[in-house]
Formats: C-alpha cells, structure tokens, sequence
C-alpha cells in the first residue's frame, strides 16, 4: 500500500517470503539428497520421508485454501474435504485408465471394479479422463461446479455462520454417501487404487515420487503467491469488510454474495489441485475422503497455524500433521484425544494461532526496544 | 459533477402510504412524508416509533406490505435491493457506529469510494492520484487526518461515527440517512457533527434521526415527528416542540 512498486503485496510480507524460501530449499535439496547420495550415507533422505512431505505439501495447499475463505472472508467451511475428495477422484480417474489392460481382468477400457460388477462398457462420464489435459481440467472444474453451484444457493439466500458450516457438513456428508455406492461409477467404497503410473512413468519409481514431491512444493509456493495476491488486492479488503461487517459492506454498495463466491470458488479449485497431486503420492482414493471429520481437521491445521494469516495455515498444516504421523505411531490410541484437545487449546489460548502468538511476542519485544531508546534519548538530553 | 447531466428532481425521496407490520405489530403505519433536494430533515420519535424500519424500507433491506417509496421522483426503491439503492445513491449510517475494525482509516474510506463495485474490477484495482486526493480531502473533513493509517478498531467511539460519515461522503450519494449520529458523544464533538451534517446539507439531501434535543436544536432544520409508525407533526422544533399530541406522546414526559 505505502510503497510504490507494484510488487509491494509480495515484498511486504516478509514472513511469507521467509516461509517460500524454505519450502523452495526444502523440494530442492531433499530430492539431491534422495536421488544423488547413497542409501548408506546418513545424509541420505528416504523415499517414505519424500512421500511425507509430498503428502504434507498437499495439506498445506488445502490449508490455503481454508484459511483464504475463513480467515479472510469469514466463511467456516466444514466441507472443503468435499473439493480435495473430487480433485482427487479427477485424477484417480485418469490414472485407472493409465492402467490400461494391465489390471487383473487385463480389460483394455474398463477399470478392474467395473469388470467385476459386469459393466459392458465405459459410462460415459469416464470419457475423456484418458487424456491427462483433460483430467486436469476436471481436476479444477469439478470442485469449482459444485462450489459454484452450492455457494451461488447459500450465499444469494444470505445463508451465514453456524448454519452455513452445518449445511457444507451435510453437503461433504452426502457426497461420501453417493460414492459408496457401486452403481456411482467410483469404484464404491473401495474407491480407485492400484495406479501403475503417470504420464509414462511408474509411480513405484524413486524419481517419478520426487518429481511429484516436486511439484506438491511448487504448487504450494504458486498457491500462495495467487492468494496474498488476492488478499492485498481491493477486493481482498472487501472480503475482510464482509468479514467483520458484513451488512456495512453492502450498504456500501458491494454485492457481498458474488466477492462470496468468488472466493469460494478459487478456494475449491485450490483445494482440487491439492487432492489431485494427493493422490498419486498416497497411491488411492476413497469415498473416506468425503468424511466429515476430515474437513474438521483442516479447520484444525488452520485454527492452530493461524486463521487469517496465509503463512500460518501452511505451518499449522505441516505441524498437526508432523504430530499426527508421530503420534499415531507412538501412541495410536491417543491421538484423537489429543486433536480435540488441540482444537480446544488453541481456540481457548491461541486465538491467532501459533504465528499469532510469535506475531505479539516480536510486537511486544519491538515496543519495548522503542521505549527503552525513548528512555536512553531522555536520559542524554 | 454527477448532477450535471441529471436533472433536478422535485422530490429526492417519496414516501407515500408505507405500512410494513410484523406479526401484526405495525411497525410502519400509514407512513407518508417527502424531503427535497438539498434538504436537511430530522426525524425524532420516541423508541418504537418506526424509525429503523422506515431506514430499513428506503435502502431495500425490507420490502414495505403496502405503499410507495421513490427516491428521484422515478425510481421505484421498493423494486431493488441494498447495493443497488447504495449505488444509486442513497448512504446509511448505522445507529451502533460501523467501520471496518481491522482495516485503516484510509482503506475504509478506499472501500466506500464512489466506482465499479464488480469482483473483478476489484481485483485489478488501483488508486489514482485523483481518488488518492479524494479520500484525503474527505480524512481533513472528518478531522481524522493524524489517524489516516490506524485501524479503524483503535478508534474512539466519535471518531468511528465521523469515519462512518466520511465513508458515505465517498459514495458521493444524493440522499444520507444517518442514524442518530450524536449517540455517545461528548458536547464537543456534538457540535463538530452537527456542524458537518449543516456543511454537507444543500449540496446532498440529509435526513438525521436523533433522540438528542440539543442536536437537533444546533441542527437547525425542519423536524418530522414519527409516533407508532405515523407521522405525528411537522415543522420548524419551536413548532413541533409546542404541538398538543407530540407534547403528549414524547416531549411532555
């Protein structure tokens, strides 16, 4: 705002920056590491902690996501899961027909599920999805339909705050239920897995988990920089005016509904994206993906990073889910307990979030270093 | 510059006939009365007399049972919802001060500035020195210039009420309703506002709603007395002040 470069929404957020800079360090040299150092060697970095982090990036994304329709806008989606799910299941769809005659009936066209339910033949939502252009574009226009559709409903009936939240729960709810049924066309509750590879290389390979480890970073830095763009721009500041005051801002003179969604929208396509790099790193998809509690733990990850602050929810994503991969292994039986308590603790004591409470510390610590100069000054003079 | 082009209406606002109940409480009653170009009206009436719903039935956020609301003589307010009446323009002040807490004195009064309220537009917006000039003028006319960059959440109770009444001067409106504006503040800065409203007055239509007598004596306009959801009286204060009924209902207690 006060400087005059154009690129001062970037160069202002120097937490960010900071943040980007490691995430680009961190997908350039782990896959050195991975790819170039010798299994023996302690430096080495193994192809499970690739595929961690690989899945931890994606969550950061979806993080993103959350915190861009939450902490900017105010809108408490307890179904974004829904977005991921859907993003997920574009490209799972492409990478069964990747298998091609390769699965266990050797069907050249139908994915092994549908020869075993004894379909005769390919429905025809599933045309095209061999084609990687074109899952891609599903990958972004399936969430962003239904986000389109749903929010165009909510939003134009001035549907908001707790009732809104309950009405995205019922929407992911339902979606969980259609895709466990078989005659979906899904794959039922088994969803679709058993993926040989991607663009013509085997996703068993070292070099292939990398690459999408890769991108996962990279997404994740582009994700960012699209919504700090969109935050410091005009309309980012309608979205925290419909935020705090919401009937202000239309008196104003703004269409609150179509900033809604708007934001909404991007926020699912994001999310889609982040599904659609998820699953070739975790090697399945399943209707599991739509549960309830799945969306409630992304509001976890960005409660406890820092709500309405784009760097915070990708730490907050990274951190609970560093914990929870730690703490399931440790000790599997607590690990719920302590998701709840966290989200507890962290709306009791950290409103902010983490970020939140280093943020007031470095605050404090600067109010005291200009009053302590105050004093030196007054003491010489 | 605007009103340039546009004729000069007989009438900026149009109230004829206006009754909106809720479940058969009369809120509005038969509600009839019309302000002229340029004019500053007060509207007092005791608690429950109407006077939200009558703000509420004008820019759109309920829509009248029955009854006429015209603003420009031509454009029928009941057919419309709020954004559209605020571009039209038409500006509110709320009665519990509203600014946006957590930007700054500057991006508020950015955000209310008159232009393109379209997503993308936004998106892709950037101030020009012309409007740049324009929120600054406005920031010196509110007596906020030394709190251009606090966020409006830091403000003092009257500051937020002056900040609110900039932001509607930047929507460059024909016609303001502004909510009992004096609630809460000090002499002092009763008198800033009523010297404000005076100033703006005569270039753009003003209607105050006011419980504060002194107010509206410093006011020094015609006065509408709403009771029940009615027109009760009409004049200059010393009028309405001796008026039988309105001594009965509100003043005399």
């Amino acid at each position: 705002m006060t400087s005059q470069s154009r690129l001062a929404w970037l160069m202002n957020d120097v937490a960010g920056k900071r943040l980007l800079a490691v995430i680009l360090a961190v997908i350039i040299v782990l896959p050195m590491l991975n790819l170039l150092v010798p299994e023996d060697s302690f430096f080495h970095v193994s192809s499970y902690t690739i595929g961690l982090l690989g899945k931890y990036l994606c969550y950061a994304l979806l993080a993103l996501a959350v915190d861009l329709i939450w902490g900017y806008c105010g809108i408490l989606s307890l179904g974004h899961g829904a977005f991921f799910a859907l993003g997920g299941y574009a490209m799972g769809m492409y990478l069964m027909r990747q298998i091609g005659d390769r699965g266990v009936y050797g069907n050249p066209l139908l994915p092994d599920f549908m020869v075993f339910l004894n379909w005769p033949e390919l429905p025809w939502y599933w045309y095209g999805f061999d084609n990687i252009y074109f899952a891609m574009l599903m990958v972004a226009l399936a969430p962003a339909l239904l986000a389109f559709v749903f929010g165009w409903l909510a939003f134009r009936s001035r549907v908001t705050g707790v009732y809104l939240s309950i009405i995205t729960q019922a929407m992911t709810y339902a979606l969980m239920l259609a895709f466990f049924r078989n005659d979906m066309g899904f794959g039922g509750n088994n969803g679709l897995t058993d993926f040989k590879d991607i663009l013509g290389f085997s996703l068993q390979e070292d070099a292939t988990k990398v690459a999408l480890f890769v991108c996962s970073g990279v997404a994740v830095i582009l994700g960012y920089l699209l919504c700090r763009y969109v935050v410091s721009s005009k309309l980012g500041r309608v979205l925290v005016s419909i935020r705090d005051a919401e009937s202000r801002t239309r008196f104003i003179g703004y269409r609150v509904e179509h900033y809604k969604l708007f934001v909404f929208v991007l926020s699912a396509v994001l999310a889609g994206i982040a599904g659609a790099l998820y699953v070739p790193q975790v090697g399945i998809i399943n209707p599991g993906e739509f549960s309830p509690i799945n969306s409630i733990e992304i509001i976890i990850w960005v409660a406890v990073g820092g709500r309405g602050f784009l760097y915070g929810a990708i730490i907050g994503a990274i951190l609970v889910n560093y914990g929870k991969t730690f703490f399931t292994g440790a000790f599997p039986e607590i690990w719920l307990f302590m998701l709840g308590g966290l989200f507890v603790v962290s709306t009791l004591f950290l409103p902010q979030g983490v970020v939140g409470v280093v943020q007031q510390w470095k605050d404090k610590r600067a109010e005291q270093k200009a009053l302590a100069k105050g004093n030196a000054g007054e003491a010489m003079s | 510059m605007k009103l340039m082009t546009k004729h000069i209406p007989q009438h900026i606002l149009y109230v004829d006939g206006v009754t909106k109940s809720f479940d058969g409480f009369k809120a509005l009653n038969d509600l009839s009365f019309v302000v002229k170009p340029g004019e500053l009206r007060a509207i007092i009436g005791p608690n429950g007399a109407g006077k939200t719903t009558m703000m509420d039935v004008i820019t759109g956020k309920l829509k009248p049972d029955v009854g006429d609301v015209f603003f420009r003589d031509t454009v029928d307010l009941t057919k419309h919802d709020e954004a559209d009446i605020a571009n039209m323009g038409i500006g509110r002040k709320f009665q519990k001060p509203t600014v946006i807490e957590s930007l700054t004195v500057f991006e508020n009064l950015e955000l209310a500035l008159t232009g393109n309220r379209g997503v993308f537009k936004a998106l892709f917006h950037k101030l020009n020195a012309e409007q740049t000039a324009r929120i600054d003028e406005v920031i010196e006319l509110v007596g906020l210039a030394e709190k251009r960059s606090w966020l409006g959440g830091n403000l003092s109770h009257g500051q937020k009420q002056w900040l609110e009444i900039g932001m509607l001067l930047n929507q460059e409106p024909d016609l303001l309703l502004v909510d009992e504006p004096a609630a809460g503040m000090t002499d002092h800065e009763t008198e800033m506002t009523a010297k404000l409203l005076k100033g703006i007055a005569g270039e753009r239509s003003v209607v105050v709603v006011e419980h504060d007598m002194e107010f509206i004596k410093a006011l020094q306009c015609p006065v509408t007395v709403l009771h029940e959801g009615h027109v009760l009286a009409e004049g200059t204060l010393e009028q309405v002040q001796t008026n039988e009924q309105v001594i009965e209902v509100y003043l005399g207690r």
